[in-house]
This record gives C-alpha cells, structure tokens and sequence, in this order.
C-alpha cells in the first residue's frame, strides 16, 4: 500500500515545482465544470417547476377526452360515461380575474378524481367536506398566494362574486386555482358545462367511446413531455449547448496543461521504470493522481457553478415567464443527483482530456529518451487528417441544411460548422503563416514566420477556443441585436393606443367606459378580449380586435390579402400569428375550424402577422364576432387613444375614480419600457454566458502561452546568443501571439455570420416560430474583433514579459541543459 | 552472481537488422567489480541495458541469483530492478522536482527496504549531508551523481550497473565519484559491473571485459 503512496508523492512533487502549470489545470477543470453544472442547475431548478406545473390535474401525462367541435360540452356525458364503466372525473377550466389579473381556475371533483392523477392526492389532505360544500375552497400555491397579496383564508371577488377561501398547498403550480366543480361553474357562468374528463387507470371492461358519446368527446392520449416542457425544450438546448461550449473550451486548458506536464515529466517517469516501478503501477497511480485532482476542482467547480447558477437563475426564471410563461421559482434548490452529475463529469473530463497523454505513458518504452517537442510533432502529423475531417463535417452540415427539419437538426448543423471550423483553424493559420514566410526577405522576419508555424501545434488547441467563442459571440450578438430592431419595431405597432385598462370585473370595465365617453380628451375607446380554445390538439388564444383605424394603421402584418382589416368586420375571417401558422402549415386563403361554446367557428385566414415572445399560438377576429361566439369572454381590457398631452392627466382621474393601481392601468411608453426590460433580461443570460465562455478562451489561451513558454527557450536563447536582445525577442513573441490571434478572429468572423444565420433561418424557426431577418452590424464585429486582440494581449502579456525580464544565467542554463 | 549466456540482441534501422550482440558470455561474481568496455557501438550499453531489464535479449540468458531475468515480463523486470538492482546513469537521471534527501529515499522506499543506518552512512560517506534539501537543478554534476549512487545503494542491491557515470563529469571529480562507489560496494558486498570509455577507470576495477563487434574480445 506504501508503495503507490510513494509514487504518488513523486508525481505530487512536479506540481509543488510547477505551481503555475497545476493552476492552469486545476482553473481549466474549475471552468469546465462550473459552466457546465451552473447550466444543468438552471435546467434541473426549471424542469421541477414544470413537474409541479404538469403533475397539476391531467397537463399532458394524462389521458383526458375532450369535446370534439366546441370547447365544452355537457355534463351527461359523464354521468353517461360513468355508467358504462369509464373510470372517469370530470373537470372544468377558465379563467377568472383577480383585482385586473387573469388566474387559471380549475373546477375538479375530488370523489372521482384518479389517485395517480396528477395533485390529487393534495385535494384530499384537509377536510374533503369542507372542499365540497359552499362555500367551499380554493387551493392555491404559495407564490399563488404571495402575487395575490392576500393570506390564508382570505376570499377574493372575480366576477361579481365572492370566492370560496383560499388554502395554501405547496404541491400545485403557480398561477392555477382549484375548486369544487360546482363552484367552478357558478364563478365562470358555466352551468351543467365540462371542459374535459380526466381519464384514470382501471381496468374494469368499459363500453366503447363511440356507442356512448357519439362523436362528441374525442380521446387525447397521455404524452410524456407537458406541454410547457415541449415550449421551453428549445431554451434550455440552448443553455445546454452554451453549457457545453463552455465545458470543451475548459478541457481544451485541461488537454494543454495535461499534455505539457506530462512532457515535463517524461524523464520522471522513465527514471520511475527504471527505479523498478512497473508500468502498471506507474499508470494506475497517474489515473489516481488525475482523478484525485478531477475530484477537487470538480468541487470547488459545483461551488462556482452553484454561485452562476444563482446568479443567473432570476433572469433565466425572467426569461422563461417572458417567453413561455413558465413559473420558476426564484431559489436554487438542488437535488443530490446534480452534485454527483458534477463530480462525475470532472473527472470524466479531466480523463478524456488526460487520454492522449495517458496512452503514451502506457506504450512509453523505458529506453527512449526524452523529447519535449514530440507532442507537436505528433500534432503536425494529425494536420492533413484534421483538415480532412473538417471536410468531411461541412459536408455532414450542408446536408443538415438541405434536408434536416427540425430543431435537433438546426442545432446539428452549428455543432458541425463549428467543429469544422474549429478542425480545419490549423491549416487555415499554417497556409497563412506560409505564405508570410515566403513574402519575408530580412533573416528574423523569415525566422519569425518559420518560428510562429513550429509554435502553432501547441498552440492550436487553444485558438480552436478562441474561434469557437469568438464565433458563437458574433453569431448569438448578431442574433440578439437583429431581434432586438425587429422587436423594437413590431412593439411600436402592436402597442398602438395610448393607455391599457384591465378592469376587475365587467362592471367596472362597463362603468369606466361610461365615465370615458364624457372625457373629451380621449379620441377612442379601443375594448379588447382574448378567449382560450384549441385548435388541432393544441391551446391557442383567440384575440378580439376592435375594426378601428389605430389597428389598420399600425398592426404590424407579415402577409395579408386586399383589405384584410375589412375583411375580418362580418366574423367569418381572422388573423393567425406567424408561429400558428408555421405549426400548422397555414397559409392565406386556408380554413380552420375553431371550437367555441356554442359550436364550431369557420373562419379564412386573411393575415399572418408577428407575435415575439407567445408561446400560445394565437387567431386575430373582429373583437363583436369574438363576443358573439365565445360570450363568456371577460370585457376587462380597454386601450384608449389620448390627446398625448392629456395622457398622464388622465390616468391619475382614471385611478382616484375607479381605485386602479399601476397593474390596472399604464401608458404606452410604460408598456414599451417593461416590454424591453422583460427583452433585455431575455438575453441576458445569453451575454452572460457569452462572456464566460470568452472569458475562458482567453484563459486557454493564456494558459498555452505560459505553458509554451518553458519549452520555447531553447528557441529563443540561440537568438539572444547571437545578438536579438531580450526585449526584441519578447516583442517578436507578442507580435506572434497577436499575428496567430488576428488570423483566428478573422476567421471567426464569416463563421460567426454564418452561425447567426443558422440561429436566425433554422433554430429560431423551429425553436420559438418566428423567423427574423438577418442584418449585419459591422460595428459589433470591430467591437469583437477589438476585444479578441485585447484578450489576445492580456493572455500574451505575462508569458512576454517573463521573457524580457528573463536573467542571463537562465537563457544559459538553455544550452547546459541542451547538451 | 551474475551470468549472462549466448546473449544476442539486433535492431531494426533503416529497414536492416543489425545485430549489436551476437552471443555474449560474461559472469560477475559476487563482491566482484568489473569494467566493460570497447569501442562506440560494441554493444556495451546494450548488454547493461538487457541484464538491467530494461530491455528484453533476442535470445540467450541472464541469470542473478537464482533468477533467470530473460524468462520475466514487464512486472517481473521492474520488480528485478526495484529488489535487486542498483542503476547509475550518466545522465543522472534525478527526478528533478524531488530534493536530495527524498530523492535518496526513494528507490528503497518503493522497494520496502529502507534501513535508516544505512541511509544515514551513505549520506555521510557521499558527503550529502549539507545538501539534503536542495533540487538537483541546485547541484554540480559530481554532487548529483553522487546522490545518483546513493539512491541506486540505498536498498543494498544484489548487483550495481553503471552506464558511463564519469562520462559528464571532469577528471577529479570523475575519480573522486568512482572511489566513493567502490568503497560503498565493497562495504554493501554487492557485484558492480561499469560501462566505460576510459582505460585509466577501468584499471582500478577487479576485472575488465572488453566487447568487440558485439562479442567479447
């Protein structure tokens, strides 16, 4: 047992004289996994949330019957169904508003609810009676609880009644209300009505469907994934993707950290077999040593990623209600899996970036003798094969491109640009330097370029980071600055009216619109309305727009036919939103059913337009057909076109009447000033994780040069002998470091473009329905370039300024230790 | 002690065999010094090398002991040279980032033989006893082989090779290292079997063995 000790202790004693090189390998782990567990910390925290927000009565993991043309139907069919031996319950779903906010309120009934559905098992923790007999209660979560500014107990109003009290439990998900399914029914005005039955899991023989509800129910079968994992699938492949960039630009510090010990301790190991160490032992115990350092910078790497994680955690949270209205909850709260996940995947990087070095200390003879520059060498050879795998993956890309269509596929073809690009950097910086040499006349200008080509091979690894990061920043800036004009654009056309009302309750919306009427200052009463159904299996939103010239005029269209806007006044035509119709292949001219109360609603499409951030698919129809088919729509919302002087005047008349406070009533300037907070925050995570990743390219980068630098001197001090001075020696290296570093950005650029590209016309399509238009902006690619080089520098600065306050009697010991 | 028989060995260069052993016979008794020597490319450092282990003969035997080296595998050969064998090199061969003092420790350590007395008349008697905490980096080329000697007698081999370990050092220097040596393998009672160039050397050995075209003159 003393004996690996002993040879551990060895291996141990290079880092004691090493300590800069142990750092870059420890900082290069640190960062790999930092990144890459801070990202599945969002991941996890996110997808708890959406467990609760699925497992809340039937999401999608259960199997429900549904009306199959109206969005409910009657309550016999249950009864029906029950009879004939369906193990089913019925429910009921609406939405209600609270002091001006929408909540989501679902009537169930607790005696036939499945136990294995969802939260049921919550519903029967306090007293069953006193959850079915008036007035009953209403099961909240605490966040629920904590936006309504109310406590246990309380009972709010919503539409003219009082609601049954409200009782906390912390399984449900946010923004949902539970009750008895009569109250449900009385508080939506839905009596004798259903919206679906939720279907349990018994056995027991049962009449078919159609032999008892005809083909009034339809059958939607349970589906792994809610339907808000599905929408958010594409956010966090990104965080994943980002997770992971990070995560091999980390190794890629590890590989040249672990690729120049163990040159360095070449002899060491010899001396080792020589001293009788068997060539079993010696790799066992260099397996140790790896794993024992994998294992504490994968620790301090979680501690790092648990702080990024949290930090990063409230804007992904921000980001993720803004674009799928998805509730997260604002605390980390890690499960133990994470902890082990992260252990696990140090160490398994640290021996994928360990393995090259690993299999030549197995196959390494006893007798051979030392040769620091034989990892380059072994580098250079892999050059041609490199390039020609780089070949071999664009071509991989560009049939991606032409015949992949999903998001997986999207995403596929900028793992395949990048890894090629990134394989094929060498020779690209080789072909350059080349033709530098052959353009050099003066005898250190010929040296230099000779001299920066033999340094490329150990410093490849870490320009392929410094592409990658460089590339992913133009592409993801070119991404978010080219959605944020459009954005900011469409906003000025959809925020069209001076000033958004959400009354409390029809009431109050009707005595507001009485009281405006007077109000000379005010040049139109905009209402507004949006109702719930599905369409083709999905929920969408249907949006109710007044025929007023403030939407003709500014509503931003991507396509429409003639007189679109007059079209839609006799209710027989509607709008669809580009992410509708890209999901459902709708075109102009096509026809949908949509299902409403009173039955099945024909409508033509007569316009696409643009609806950023919803996740919903969403139909646009005359605001009186929208109340004529789906009656039951809350009258809260009104937009008002003011005199712009009399805005702000109005608005404080408006909340001393009618006791509205700022989530009742805003401006338009208001309005478009959250929009671009909840916009900026959305990308926030983005430049974050931007600038980690750049940040550690420059570490990689850095670390190479340090590492480098060592085994540069016996390079450099037959220069020094003959007369360069040292300060003209670390001039050349820095202009070398910054000459390499130029050609990489350059590089970088195109394929930065060409991944905006990809994140504009294929990812973003599939991921979110929307499609952009791609713009350059030269002025972010100087700024990039600008802060390559300044990375480049700083990364170059340390290692050249050792060299130029280098002693004599080091560049000396060079040729001692040559002989 | 020693035997080695029939002991052949070629290399494969430029798509050629060349045989640098064709059939060595050579015996070193215990307590026995011997000095083997010849010109560059006789095969000298080549036979040290396949007696050491750290190569395996293309045919013939060595024997230590009652161990038959040629007959053992990788495992085998490194727990040879832990247990039984001594190597001074000329290069040395220190492990820089270890001190002098742990450096001398090492090879008895892995070996599981560390005698503190010992240990402690060997740095008396290398004269190391000031220089224990330094790295090799800090040391003269007499002073490292000097530790170099140590760490190689430190488990009381049965047999100490040495490849050329005057060979970087001047000539005083060179005749102090190899008094030292000898001294400390008469005291140990172990065999010594020497690789050198130098005649002057090798006539203060027991015995010399000259190789010639790969067989012994």
């Amino acid at each position: 047992m003393r004996r690996p000790l002993w040879i551990l202790a060895v291996l141990l004693s290079h880092w004691r004289r090493h300590p800069m090189q142990l750092a870059t390998l420890l900082i290069g782990l640190i960062s790999a996994t930092a990144l890459w567990s801070g990202v599945q910390a969002l991941n996890q925290q996110a997808r708890i949330a959406y467990d609760r927000a699925a497992a809340t009565f039937g999401g999608a993991r259960t199997a429900v019957l549904v009306g199959k043309d109206s969005a409910t139907f009657p309550q016999q069919l249950f009864v029906d169904l029950r009879r004939a031996g369906w193990p089913v319950s019925p429910m009921l779903e609406g939405r209600v508003q609270i002091d001006g906010r929408s909540f989501r309120l679902l009537g169930v009934e607790p005696v036939t609810l499945p136990s294995e559905v969802g939260n049921a098992p919550a519903v029967g923790r306090g007293s069953l009676q006193s959850f079915v007999t008036p007035p009953g209660e209403m099961l909240v979560a605490p966040e629920t609880l904590r936006d309504l500014g109310l406590k246990d107990g309380d009972r709010p109003q919503a539409n003219g009644l009082t609601l049954p009290p409200l009782r906390v439990q912390a399984e449900f998900a946010p923004g949902a209300l539970i009750v008895d399914i009569g109250i449900a029914q009385d508080i939506l005005k839905m009596p004798g009505q259903l919206s679906r039955l939720l279907i349990g899991k018994s056995k027991a023989p049962h009449a078919t469907l159609e032999s008892v509800a005809g083909d009034k129910l339809r059958l939607v079968e349970p589906s792994a994934e809610s339907d808000l994992e599905r929408l958010t699938d594409s956010f966090h492949l990104n965080l994943t993707a980002f997770g992971l960039l990070s995560f091999f630009v980390g190794l890629f510090i590890v590989n040249s950290a672990i690729g120049l010990a163990f040159e360095q301790r070449l002899p060491m190991l010899r001396t080792l077999r020589a001293c009788g160490v068997s060539a079993r032992m010696l790799n066992t115990v260099l397996v140790i040593e790896l794993v024992s350092l994998a294992l504490v910078a994968g620790l301090l790497g979680l501690v790092c990623g648990y702080f990024i994680a949290a930090a990063l955690l409230p804007d992904v949270a921000a980001s993720l209600r803004g674009l799928y209205g998805a509730q997260i909850p604002g605390q980390l709260s890690l499960k133990p899996v994470w902890w082990f996940a992260g252990i696990a995947i140090s160490i398994l990087g640290a021996l994928a970036a360990a393995a090259a070095s690993l299999a030549k200390a197995i196959r390494m003879p006893v007798l051979a003798t030392a040769q620091p520059q034989a990892w380059q060498q072994a580098q250079r050879r892999w050059l041609m094969l490199q390039s020609a795998a780089a070949l071999a993956v664009f071509a991989v890309a560009a049939a991606l491109i032409q015949f992949g269509d999903s998001l997986i596929a999207g995403f596929a073809v900028l793992a395949a640009l990048m890894l090629g690009a990134a394989l094929i950097l060498p020779m690209i910086l080789q072909i350059a330097l080349a033709l530098g040499q052959r353009s050099a006349r003066a005898p250190v200008g010929i040296w230099f370029w000779a001299d920066s080509r033999q340094q490329l091979s150990g410093l490849s690894l870490a320009l392929m980071a410094l592409l990658l990061a460089l590339a992913v920043n133009v592409g993801v800036g070119t991404m978010v600055e080219s959605f944020s004009r459009t954005f900011l654009v469409w906003l000025d056309g959809r925020l069209a009216a001076d000033v958004y009302i959400s009354a409390a309750s029809d009431q109050q919306a009707k005595e507001i619109k009485a009281w405006l009427r007077d109000r000379p200052e005010v040049q139109a009463i905009l209402p507004g309305g949006r109702a719930d159904t599905q369409l083709g299996g999905a929920p969408i939103e249907v949006l109710g727009l007044p025929d007023h010239t403030t939407y003709r005029d500014n509503w931003p269209l991507l396509e429409s036919t003639a007189n679109a806007w007059v079209r839609l006044r006799p209710g027989d035509a509607c709008l669809v939103s580009e992410q509708l119709s890209r999901r459902m292949k709708l075109a102009i001219g096509d026809h949908i059913e949509v299902p409403a109360p009173g039955g099945s609603w024909p409508l033509e499409i007569v316009g696409i337009y643009a609806d950023y951030g919803n996740p919903k698919g969403q139909i646009a129809v005359n605001f009186a057909a929208l109340t004529r088919h789906f009656p039951q729509t809350p009258l809260t919302r009104v937009g008002l076109r003011v005199e712009p002087d009399k805005i702000a005047p109005l608005i404080t008349a408006l909340q001393e009447k009618f006791g509205l406070d700022d989530r009742n009533i805003a401006d338009q300037a208001t309005m478009k000033r959250e929009s671009k907070r909840v916009f900026n925050r959305t990308f926030s995570v983005t430049a974050a994780l931007n600038a980690f990743t750049l940040g550690v390219a420059g570490i990689a980068l850095l670390t190479s040069l340090l590492t480098l630098a060592n085994s540069r001197l016996p390079q450099l001090a037959p220069l020094w002998a003959i007369g360069l001075t040292r300060r003209r020696l670390a001039a050349l290296e820095l202009l070398k470091t910054m000459a390499v570093a130029l050609i990489t950005a350059l590089f970088a650029l195109p394929l930065g473009l060409l991944v905006a590209w990809c994140l504009l016309a294929i990812v973003n399509v599939k991921a979110f329905g929307w499609r952009l238009p791609f713009h350059v902006f030269p002025l972010q690619l100087i700024e990039l370039l600008a802060v390559a080089m300044a990375a480049a520098l700083c990364a170059a600065a340390l290692p050249v300024a050792r060299l130029a306050r280098m002693q004599p009697a080091t560049l000396i010991r060079t040729f001692v230790n040559e002989r | 002690m020693l035997r080695v028989t029939g002991l052949t060995k070629s290399y494969r260069s430029a798509g050629e065999d060349v045989a640098v052993l064709r059939g060595v016979d050579l015996t070193v008794a215990t307590g026995e010094s011997v000095a083997l020597s010849g010109e560059s490319g006789s095969g000298k450092s080549t036979l040290l090398h396949l007696i050491a282990g750290l190569d395996a003969a293309d045919s013939g035997e060595i024997a230590l002991g009652n161990i038959t080296v040629s007959g053992l595998n990788d495992a085998g050969r490194a727990e040879l040279r832990r247990d039984r064998l001594g190597l001074v090199f000329q290069q040395f061969n220190l492990i820089p980032s270890l001190t002098v003092a742990d450096n001398l420790v090492f090879q008895s350590r892995i070996a599981g033989r560390h005698d503190a007395a010992w240990h402690d008349e060997l740095v008396e008697r290398l004269g190391l006893k000031s220089l224990l905490k330094r790295y090799p980096e800090q040391l003269s080329g007499g002073q490292q082989q000097r530790v170099a000697i140590g760490r190689a007698l430190a488990p009381k081999p049965l047999l100490l090779l040495a490849d050329e370990p005057t060979g970087n050092l001047d000539e005083d220097t060179a005749d102090e290292v190899l008094h030292l040596a000898r001294d400390l393998v008469v005291r140990t009672g172990c065999g010594f079997l020497m690789v050198t160039h130098s005649a002057r050397l090798a006539a203060t050995l027991d015995r010399q063995v000259t190789l010639h075209a790969g067989v012994v003159a």
